[in-house]
């Protein structure tokens, strides 16, 4: 079973993806900013991390960094979900790492059809 | 809505339309046809399904129809084909054609997704095209879609279903709340209301068609005329086309499946090349 690691500071929306994502299939696991998923990373490291941008202590971006300055920080797939949408945006996102990229609103079509962009099902 | 009225539903769209609802989407239903039944002026959509189940109002079948249909495209819808025209099928076509201009016919355009996406493999391809020209003939029956289409404006939602984001950083803009596809692309796609069941002549000739997902709209009769129509207008090899759960076997002749590529079919697969050695 491949897993999943959803970072997100709002509870309601690491359980929408919990369950999008456990009806896909995966183990997931949950961090409430960046920091925290940072240290879960360094545990453990995840096939794959739906990653939201504005969080308080770590922001997505800097941990995305973080995590890819890492020894085996380049094996996760990492998706962005956040409702950062412009052009600007997206763009650093890639340029820092992540491998697609969800603008919220999102809904499990979108999710399934980014994770079957990169490979995750 | 009732059970029933969603069973009913189902099996009519299913019927004109080949699209199958599974039970756990009658939330899909109760939100496409809520519109139409205030569109109607009709309390509730309990109302839009009795003019159907005892009236048999066929304008009514028409636009529930269209509603549960429309809203089935996306870019590169089933991978599949997008990638076997980059690997193969246009490789194939450029030796063939040593420079000048290859025409692709995009025969249920529906909103552009499909010759958008066609556009952006051939885009892709870049040196790989040897300065061959590609041309897009894009049809639909549907003038509101070819509207949508010609203007190449998207929703978040709608560039989110199928197109992976390197594709939207490099093939679009964003306008407010909408994503806009770049004139060079629009510039590659040329729009043209049209019906499968009118005469095909006047479009001149092809080197491929895509006629994905909407040949389950017709009887079988009508599939074959139009297939057998279609072959009149294809250059040797003749590429084809269709959709995941569509095939020629059992409706015509006119096109064969080429072996170990599913999806595509050519008229005269003898000639397709060593590139299509299963």
């Amino acid at each position: 079973m491949k897993t999943c690691l959803v970072v997100d500071d709002s509870r309601v929306i690491r359980k929408v993806a919990r369950r999008i994502l456990e009806d896909l299939s995966f183990a997931v696991d949950e961090a409430e900013d960046g920091a925290q998923a940072l240290a879960q990373c360094r545990t453990t490291m995840p096939d794959a991390i739906l990653l939201d941008w504005n969080m308080p202590v770590m922001n997505g971006i800097d941990f995305l960094r973080a995590l890819r300055a890492d020894p085996g920080g380049q094996k996760p797939v990492v998706v962005f979900c956040t409702t950062e949408n412009d052009i600007t945006s997206i763009a650093e996102a890639i340029q820092s790492g992540a491998n697609e990229y969800i603008m919220k609103p999102f809904d499990s079509e979108i999710v399934q059809s980014k994770f079957a962009e990169v490979g995750l099902c | 809505m009732k059970p029933g009225d969603f069973e009913f539903v189902s099996q009519l769209v299913r019927e004109r339309a080949g699209i199958v609802l599974s039970a756990d989407k009658a939330y899909l239903v109760e939100s496409r046809l809520a519109p139409i039944a205030r569109k109607e002026g009709m309390a509730s959509i309990d109302d839009v399904v009795a003019a159907i189940r005892l009236r048999r109002d066929s304008r009514m079948i028409e636009t529930v129809v269209d509603a549960m249909t429309t809203n089935e495209t996306f870019f590169f819808r089933d991978k599949t084909p997008f990638e076997i025209l980059e690997t193969n099928v246009l490789p194939e076509l450029v030796a063939r054609k040593r420079g000048g201009t290859l025409r692709i016919w995009c025969a249920a355009a529906s909103t552009g997704q499909e010759p958008y996406s066609i556009a952006m493999v051939a885009d892709a391809m870049g040196p790989r095209l040897a300065g061959t020209k590609i041309e897009i003939l894009a049809t639909d029956l549907s003038e509101r879609c070819l509207e949508k289409a010609k203007a190449g404006t998207y929703t978040q939602f709608e560039v989110q279903r199928g197109l992976p984001v390197q594709m939207l950083l490099k093939h679009f803009t964003k306008a407010g709340d909408s994503w806009n596809i770049s004139p060079t692309l629009k510039g590659q796609v040329r729009y043209r209301a049209m019906n499968l069941l009118d005469d095909f002549r006047a479009l001149g000739r092809f080197d491929a068609i895509f006629c994905r997902n909407v040949l389950i709209y017709f009887d079988l009769p009508t599939k074959k005329r139009i297939l057998d129509r279609m072959a009149m207008q294809v250059e040797d090899p003749g590429f084809l086309f269709l959709g995941a759960a569509e095939t020629v076997l059992g409706v015509t002749d006119a096109f064969k499946p080429v072996s170990g590529f599913r999806g595509l079919y050519a008229r005269d697969t003898a000639r397709i090349g060593a590139r299509f050695a299963a």
